[in-house]
């Protein structure tokens, strides 16, 4: 215990985003919007943690916390990701995030000629046609990105 | 079962039961498409044909459509003179057509254009071609051309032959043709082939569709050959290209091959796929095919905006 202290502390209030699939920790904070501009929350990012079940990542953010309509975007590149809300240092909530039904203004098109990629007053829409393995489908051009990851805006 | 108000985007947009709703009431345009019967139905709507990219055939078989049911056609083919070149977003074109018609026909250059529109347009919204995504009408009277004349979808074998990988139509029609049932067979060069998504989504829909690169033997059994063009700017080299254009094209050899009863489908223009003594024969339904475009858009037109054409 002590050791993982010392490689992140303990955060008395705020949300801890852990089981990420390890490498994916940046693009998680990017999706997320964190470190937001208006907050001073400090942010703690750790990566490639030896666990259980191979490496992973973790990310801290103190003083805020994720609610899991928030979290869920992040299932596309994490999902096995899980969300502790700390208050008083005590995990009060824990959950899984949970892939929504519909991806908006997260992935891009890798499609050149979809016309989400085009200069018009819409975000990039996909469905969720699968879970495991996830595989989801642009609204526009019906196209299925082969990598998600390489895709995120 | 309704379709007032709805959009036509992609065949995926369809359940089984609307389209044959679709073609039910294009078998009763029949009379009204070939100019037998004369109706005044749509008389006060105006359609709004939005052609970014050329197109004959489609934008006249939909004004024919709109004009035989008694409706009024606004529109353009050559963006060039529209608010379009000045920069004008499609989101914007489509506000504004919507607010001076009824009902739209778009086709555009990029994948996801109809679907665009159907967002910002209140009327219906049909997608007439999307750069090399869908395009459902042409779908639509590809399953109608097959009802009039085998009377059946279902356990009907279905040949697609040529470039399976590329060609709009073929895409929509394969997930058709395995929800209603046929059984698929894709024919095409290597470099051609059926994309894999194309090929899973027929799966998901309980098909199991065999691919062959000979068409001489895949044609065997089957009860509908469908050729599509295969382009020459899909291959580098032109020999090669030579080479995959002579072996699959539609002759009187080949087809001394298939069943009695073929029929061979074709969503023109074609160039030399097949073989020009065939449209003499029984197998060629490709013109009749072309012509089935208006009874189908004359269907769907009056589906969508909700009137009952007697």
């Amino acid at each position: 215990m002590k050791k993982k202290e010392l490689k992140i502390p303990l955060i008395k209030e705020g949300t801890v985003i852990d089981h990420i699939t390890a490498g994916n920790a940046v693009k998680v904070l990017h999706i997320l919007g964190i470190p937001e501009k208006t907050l001073d929350s400090v942010v703690s990012v750790v990566m490639n943690v030896k666990s259980k079940i191979g490496k992973k990542d973790i990310v801290k953010v103190e003083n805020r916390e994720l609610k899991p309509e928030e979290v869920n975007k992040i299932a596309l590149i994490a999902p096995k990701a899980t969300i502790n809300i700390i208050r008083d240092y005590e995990v009060v909530k824990k959950f899984k995030v949970h892939l929504p039904d519909e991806i908006v203004g997260i992935v891009r098109c890798p499609n050149p000629n979809c016309i989400s990629n085009a200069r018009e007053p819409i975000q990039s829409r996909f469905r969720v046609i699968s879970r495991d393995p996830i595989r989801i489908k642009c609204c526009y051009c019906e196209r299925e990105p082969e990598n998600i990851a390489d895709n995120i805006i | 079962m309704n379709l007032e108000g709805k959009d036509l985007v992609s065949i995926r947009d369809l359940s089984k039961e609307e389209i044959f709703l679709i073609l039910g009431k294009a078998d009763e345009m029949l009379p009204f498409a070939s100019g037998e019967k004369r109706t005044k139905a749509l008389d006060g709507k105006i359609l709004a044909t939005l052609f970014f990219e050329p197109s004959t055939r489609t934008k006249m078989s939909f004004e024919t459509a709109m004009h035989r049911l008694g409706g009024d056609v606004i529109g353009f083919s050559e963006p060039a003179m529209t608010s379009i070149k000045k920069g004008e977003t499609l989101a914007d074109t489509v506000k504004i057509v919507d607010s001076y018609s009824d009902i739209i026909v778009i086709r555009h250059s990029m994948e996801g254009a109809a679907r665009l529109a159907a967002e910002f347009a209140d009327s219906p919204v049909i997608n007439a071609g999307d750069g090399a995504g869908r395009h459902p009408t042409q779908c639509l009277l590809d399953l109608f051309t097959i009802m009039k004349e085998k009377k059946r979808i279902e356990g009907l074998r279905v040949a697609l032959v040529g470039d399976l990988r590329y060609g709009r139509t073929v895409h929509s029609l394969a997930y058709a043709l395995a929800l209603l049932g046929a059984e698929l067979i894709f024919v095409s060069p290597e470099s051609l082939k059926m994309p894999k998504e194309i090929v899973n989504d027929c799966r998901d829909l309980g098909a199991e569709p065999r691919s062959f690169t000979n068409l001489e033997r895949a044609i065997k059994d089957v009860d509908v050959i469908y050729v599509t063009r295969i382009q020459k700017e899909r291959f580098p080299d032109p020999t090669e290209y030579k080479k995959v254009v002579g072996s699959y094209r539609i002759d009187m050899d080949l087809l001394r091959h298939a069943k009695d009863d073929v029929i061979v489908m074709h969503p023109l223009p074609r160039v030399n796929e097949i073989d020009p003594e065939v449209d003499r024969t029984k197998h060629a339904l490709y013109f009749r095919q072309a012509f089935y475009g208006v009874p189908v858009r004359m269907a769907l037109l009056s589906l969508l905006l909700g009137v009952d054409v007697k």
